[in-house]
């Protein structure tokens, strides 16, 4: 039985988790025989923090089908939560750091799933682009929150002020994060390997949600809320469960990116980052999951690896974002893809699925 | 059958309301019991147009009933007002003996009321099979957590949905579309579709809109056949909105007439066929021949 026996939806998914694994495999023997750069290296991290992060929001922009600006939002929220909970936990005197990292990535994914509830229980019951406004302020105003923010760990346990480190009243203790400097003094203990686990753990996460009862739910809302109302569907909650299950992902992401720097700083997570989210999902197609994890980990790398032609790469950059665009668009493309699809497909066409080619790209 | 036949009399008498269950189809076990859809004084505005004023129907348990009217009579309305697409202006509606005050469309679809649409709304991107799986939502329970760790409930779940899909489907013979993209479907076969999915609710009321339109006679016909199979197996009671006249007549048991938003006349087809209101508003009134 091959590949082609199985139902499309059973080989999207073992192909989605075999791009991950490859991925992997290939990155750890080329790591091994000293073929990637220093600079490539150190965006491994980034790169599986992207993917995640591009994958949860998927769920939001292409499964729910909700506008969402505010992703980096919840992805700082993990990252500050899981920063403050490792910095007590060393404090309390765990070595591991695989306990550390899967701690502070568990209590990250919590606090940012907690906030996504609340700040979705308002926000679902508004659509389209009022809910991307929405979800775009809340992401500044947790900027500017976390900015304000003064979190210092001594014995005598945790100490938080919102003026200044000094009006902590610690003794002896250490500053975990430091307003504006944001947090400082990170254990430095994302690996690559943890983040491809945590790539698999979001993508298994988002999957098996798609593929079940409440998946099945949430995408009918998407096609159509007012069917999905008339079979008994509460279209509030299968929206607000979307929304909270990928900020919590996020905010796993965002432990994982926070734990591979020394410092981080609120105003990394600001809308420019949201929308560099966002165009990982549009670029890899809505609801598409291997789409989302090939286009940020591509888009991440290109920078990298156009570095050498400094003076160009954010020009080709451009290009090559506006070339992913129309390309797909164009007709030449889309007969090459048709051909390509029907010599791949066994059974034959659906019934009516003799639309015109032409405005096929949804 | 005697004391169904004192229990209709009475109802008829009490509420003045037809139609009313045939003897015929009224199974012994639902003597007594409530019917499945009662309107008291149902009316809705918008802004100054009463676009359905006093509407009342008491709908049997297991009877075909069939809302009939010329265009923009407020047909489409009520169905939005049966499921709360729209909320009432005034008056009740009672499904199952239980009323809907307050109900939004997913609990009244949980009371029993399920629906299709004049103009189809389907899950388009997903899949045959997968759209009546939505439909069997409250069938049966399988929580997130569940899902997303793929404990051994899930697999029971989702080897239920998917007998239960195929089984509904297999109504009308398509279930060897199941993996088809909904969307994808030709135009018929969308429509069937629609009542599948609505089955799947497991209703006790089924409203179809126009359920034939654009449908050539012999799928007329076939829809007809199952319309009724439908109601004989499910046990249900089915409410459609049709213009087919032949389908309308031939198998409701009971036919109520709108006119700009009023009721006009309620009966059995053949009285409805006599009724001078109805011919008068489909055909407009004689003109007096002036001597």
């Amino acid at each position: 039985m091959g590949i082609k026996a199985l139902k499309p939806q059973t080989r999207s998914t073992i192909i989605t988790y075999a791009i991950v694994l490859v991925a992997f495999v290939a990155v750890t023997l080329l790591d091994g025989m000293g073929l990637i750069s220093n600079s490539l290296s150190g965006q491994l991290v980034p790169i599986c923090a992207y993917v995640s992060l591009a994958v949860s929001l998927n769920l939001v922009v292409g499964v729910s089908g909700e506008l969402s600006l505010g992703h980096a939002g919840f992805m700082s929220v993990g990252a500050f939560t899981g920063v403050v909970a490792a910095g007590c936990l060393t404090r309390m005197g765990i070595e591991s750091e695989l306990l550390l990292f899967v701690a502070a990535a568990a209590i990250g994914a919590v606090a940012a799933g907690i906030i996504g509830f609340l700040v979705g229980i308002p926000v679902m019951r508004l659509r389209g682009d009022y809910l991307a406004i929405v979800t775009l302020a809340f992401g500044e105003i947790i900027k500017n929150l976390l900015n304000n923010f003064y979190i210092g760990v001594d014995d005598a346990g945790l100490h938080f002020s919102m003026t200044d480190s000094s009006s902590l009243g610690m003794n002896q203790g250490m500053i975990l994060v430091n307003g504006p400097k944001g947090a400082v003094g990170i254990d430095k203990i994302s690996t690559f390997a943890l983040g491809i686990v945590l790539v698999l753990i979001t993508v298994a996460v988002v999957l098996n949600l798609m593929h079940s009862r409440d998946g099945r739910a949430i995408m009918a809302v998407r096609d159509n809320r007012i069917a999905a109302e008339s079979v008994g569907i509460n279209v509030t909650k299968y929206r607000l469960m979307a929304f909270t299950v990928a900020s919590a992902l996020a905010g796993a992401a965002g432990v994982l990116y926070a734990m591979n720097y020394s410092t981080i700083t609120p105003s990394q997570f600001d809308f420019n980052q949201s929308i560099l989210i966002l165009v990982y999902v549009v670029l890899g197609g809505m609801g598409n999951i291997s789409g989302s994890i090939i286009s940020a980990a591509f888009l991440t790398v290109l920078p990298e690896v156009l570095r050498p032609i400094n003076n160009y790469r954010m020009l080709i950059y451009a290009v090559v974002l506006i070339l992913v665009m129309v390309v797909p668009n164009t007709k030449l493309y889309q007969r090459a893809a048709e051909a390509l699809r029907s010599k791949l497909r066994r059974e034959p066409k659906t019934p009516a699925a003799a639309t015109e080619g032409g405005e096929g790209n949804e | 059958m005697s004391k169904f036949t004192d229990f209709a009399k009475q109802r008829r008498e009490s509420t003045k309301m037809v139609p009313v269950p045939s003897v015929s189809i009224m199974p012994e076990r639902d003597l007594g019991k409530a019917p499945a859809l009662e309107c008291l004084h149902l009316g809705i505005d918008f802004g100054g147009l009463k676009a359905v004023d006093d509407f009342n129907i008491t709908v049997g348990r297991t009877e075909i009933c069939g809302l009939i009217g010329p265009n923009g009579a407020g047909k489409t309305t009520v169905f939005n007002l049966l499921t709360k697409v729209y909320q009432p202006t005034r008056g009740t509606i009672m499904v199952d003996g239980h009323d809907t005050a307050g109900l939004d469309p997913a609990r009244v679809n949980r009371l029993g009321v399920a629906r299709t649409f004049q103009n189809i709304r389907l899950f388009n991107t997903l899949t045959v099979e997968e759209n009546v799986a939505v439909g069997l939502h409250n069938q049966h329970h399988c929580g997130m957590a569940t899902s997303i760790l793929r404990l051994p409930h899930h697999w029971k779940s989702e080897k239920y949905y998917h007998e239960r899909a195929l089984e509904l489907l297999d109504i009308f013979d398509m279930a060897g579309l199941a993996d088809h993209e909904a969307g994808s479907l030709p135009y018929g076969a969308q429509r069937r579709l629609e009542i599948v999915r609505a089955l799947a609710t497991n209703p006790k009321l089924l409203l179809l809109d126009e359920p034939a339109a654009g449908m050539n006679p012999s799928e007329t016909a076939e829809l007809m056949e199952n319309i009724v199979k439908i109601r004989d197996q499910f046990q249900i009671a089915i409410m459609l909105i049709e213009h087919d006249m032949n389908l309308v007549m031939n198998i409701c048991e009971g036919i109520c007439v709108l006119n700009f938003g009023k009721i006009i006349a309620k009966g059995t087809p053949e009285e409805i066929q006599q009724n001078d209101a109805v011919i008068e508003a489909y055909l407009g009134k004689q003109k007096e021949v002036e001597a």
